[in-house]
């Protein structure tokens, strides 16, 4: 097994809140893991691990190992700059930067040092097309990014996240605030990116769920009750739980 | 069934009252602001002309003009900012941008809250004992410019600090996520945002810089200097202390009494000019921010 990402026991605090307890999981590279539990059972926080976007709230404690690429990333060490350019992340709300479209997708190539205007606009292309956003913006590049509706938004930071080129891309909610139509969307690209990138996302819809990932972790008051190929947690799951949060009799 | 009492016509006659109220207030203010413009228009209007404007004082500040009065209004400002602008902006970057909730944090913010407070006459008196006397300055645009800093550094912190604290913090993650560094993320996402609320809050400092006088009154202003200052270690004169003096102790206060009002005209002209700047400079940035 060389997993891309893992966990060893795991725990993160709040302050005196444990908000993850004793998680241990392995995802393999290419591959798409969704987690789902109920409001408040601590996928968010467990997403942001992988980003240490948790060392942006004061007072959040962790103990036990978070290994990406057989990598240590909260040791000492670590260039955290360098680990996010190598993790992206989508984030429930669209949230654009108040520039033009093409700025917004050229941002992460600017601040990671490149000037090669050729190269840059070559990328945003190339970003906005994976992300399913190109014919629909390529009239309007200079506009404002907060000139385009929700759906679009939300694939413009996909579009941004992309276009620097990490390994693995977490995405929380992504499709939670849109359309159906702009959600089938996302659930199509999630399906192309897999080839170059392996995905986390965190959903409340279970059929997408269903539909995008090939492993599934649930979640549960802070612990991974259960986690495995998607089809048979969906199918044939083992712990109670699990079974009584599918087939919806709480959550 | 719940049964309701009918008296909406009890609380429609309250309502009424109560916006008859509030309305005559505000019509109140509009009123008190009406009055005092055209009171200083009636007294002082005759006096404005270009002469008035361009011209120095001349005897005994009866007749002539205001020039070198504003000429040291416009070095004070100029300077005062150069000094608070960046000290303002930089520390508010710090204590919103930087340093984590804590006793630090609270600390420097009651400080700055406190200095808020302090009576000018108080800054005007630490200027000279600073600037004036310990470090050698003597009564000069550098002394004045520093006390008048001072003074409105305060201002410039807390709104500075309030621009800042507005960017919603999805933009700050959203450029961190992508690799940014935090210097990186404040540069370019952060303070582009931020910039139409801040230039407000320091416009608005310059309207309060240039009419304040007791800050001035020890460590710059002259009483009658007609020539324009060659460098920073000269004395001016300046519109509020101008005013203060033709009418309180010029050679014939009866007599200079319409350039008192005149003065004054200039003054609030100054600071309505600026408040108006600001208006538009906030309106084309927060467009511009939004294109760009
Ligand atoms: N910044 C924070 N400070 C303190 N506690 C927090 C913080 N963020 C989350 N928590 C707590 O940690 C737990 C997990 O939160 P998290 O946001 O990870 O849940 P979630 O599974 O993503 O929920 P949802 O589905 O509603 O988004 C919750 O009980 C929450 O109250
Ligand atoms: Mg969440």
């Amino acid at each position: 097994m060389n997993s891309i990402i893992s966990t060893r026991f795991l725990n993160l605090y709040y302050n005196e809140f444990h908000a993850l307890k004793g998680i241990t999981m392995d995802i393999q590279p290419n591959t798409v893991a969704a987690l789902i539990g109920p409001s408040g059972c601590g996928k968010s926080t467990f997403l942001r691990l992988f980003n240490r976007m948790n060392d942006l709230i004061d007072g959040v404690k962790i103990t036990g190992d978070v290994l990406v690429n057989g990598k240590d990333i909260y040791a000492d060490v670590l260039d955290v700059v360098e680990l996010r350019r190598t993790v992206g992340m989508v984030f429930q709300k669209p949230n654009p930067f108040p520039k033009s479209i093409f700025e917004n997708v050229a941002y992460g190539m600017r601040v990671n040092g490149i000037t090669d205007n050729q190269y840059i606009a070559e990328k945003v292309e190339e970003s906005l097309r994976q992300a399913a956003l190109w014919d629909e913006v390529k009239d309007k590049l200079k506009k404002s990014a907060f000139e385009i509706s929700g759906g679009q938004q939300q694939r413009l930071c996909i579009a941004r996240a992309l276009a620097i080129e990490p390994k693995i891309l977490l995405m929380d909610e992504p499709a939670s605030a849109l359309d159906p139509i702009s959600s089938a969307k996302i659930e199509e690209l999630i399906w192309e990116l897999k080839k170059d990138y392996t995905i986390m996302i965190v959903t409340h819809n279970l059929q997408q769920a269903g539909r995008v990932s090939d492993t599934t972790a649930f979640f549960y008051l802070g612990e991974l009750v259960e986690y495995g190929d998607t089809k048979e947690i969906f199918t044939q799951p083992k712990d109670k739980k699990t079974q009584n949060y599918i087939t919806g009799r709480f959550g | 069934m719940i049964k309701f009492a009918d008296n909406r016509a009890s609380k429609q006659r309250k309502e009424n009252l109560a916006f008859l109220t509030f309305r005559i207030m505000s019509y109140f203010v509009v009123v008190i602001l009406a009055v005092i413009i055209l009171f200083l228009l009636y007294n002082g209007a005759r006096v404005i002309s270009w002469d008035f404007i361009t011209a120095m004082p001349a005897e005994g500040m009866t007749k002539g003009g205001i020039f070198p009065a504003i000429v040291g209004t416009l070095c004070l400002v100029a300077g005062s900012m150069v000094f608070a602008f960046p000290v303002g902006v930089l520390s508010a970057i710090y204590i919103n941008e930087y340093a984590k909730d804590g006793l630090f944090k609270r600390f420097v913010k009651l400080m700055t809250n406190n200095l808020a407070g302090i009576p000018s006459i108080v800054f005007g008196l630490f200027g000279m004992s600073l600037f004036v006397n310990t470090l050698g300055f003597g009564d000069s645009i550098l002394s004045g410019s520093l006390t008048l800093g001072l003074l409105t550094l305060p201002v410039v912190i807390r709104t500075t600090e309030e621009a800042l604290r507005s960017v919603d913090n999805s933009f700050r993650q959203g450029s961190l996520a992508l690799g940014a560094t935090k210097l990186q993320t404040i540069r370019k996402v952060v303070l582009p945002i931020s910039f139409p609320n801040i230039i407000t809050g320091l416009i608005l400092s310059i309207g309060r810089v240039s009419g304040e006088t007791a800050p001035i009154l020890f460590t710059v202003a002259a009483y009658f200097l007609p020539k324009l200052p060659h460098s920073i270690f000269d004395q001016v004169m300046a519109l509020p202390y101008h005013l203060y003096v033709i009418s309180t102790s010029g050679t014939n206060i009866e007599e200079s009494r319409p350039m008192a009002y005149g003065t004054a005209l200039v003054l609030i002209a100054f600071v309505l000019i600026m408040n108006i700047i600001a208006n538009l400079l906030r309106r084309y940035f927060s467009k511009k921010v939004k294109m760009n």
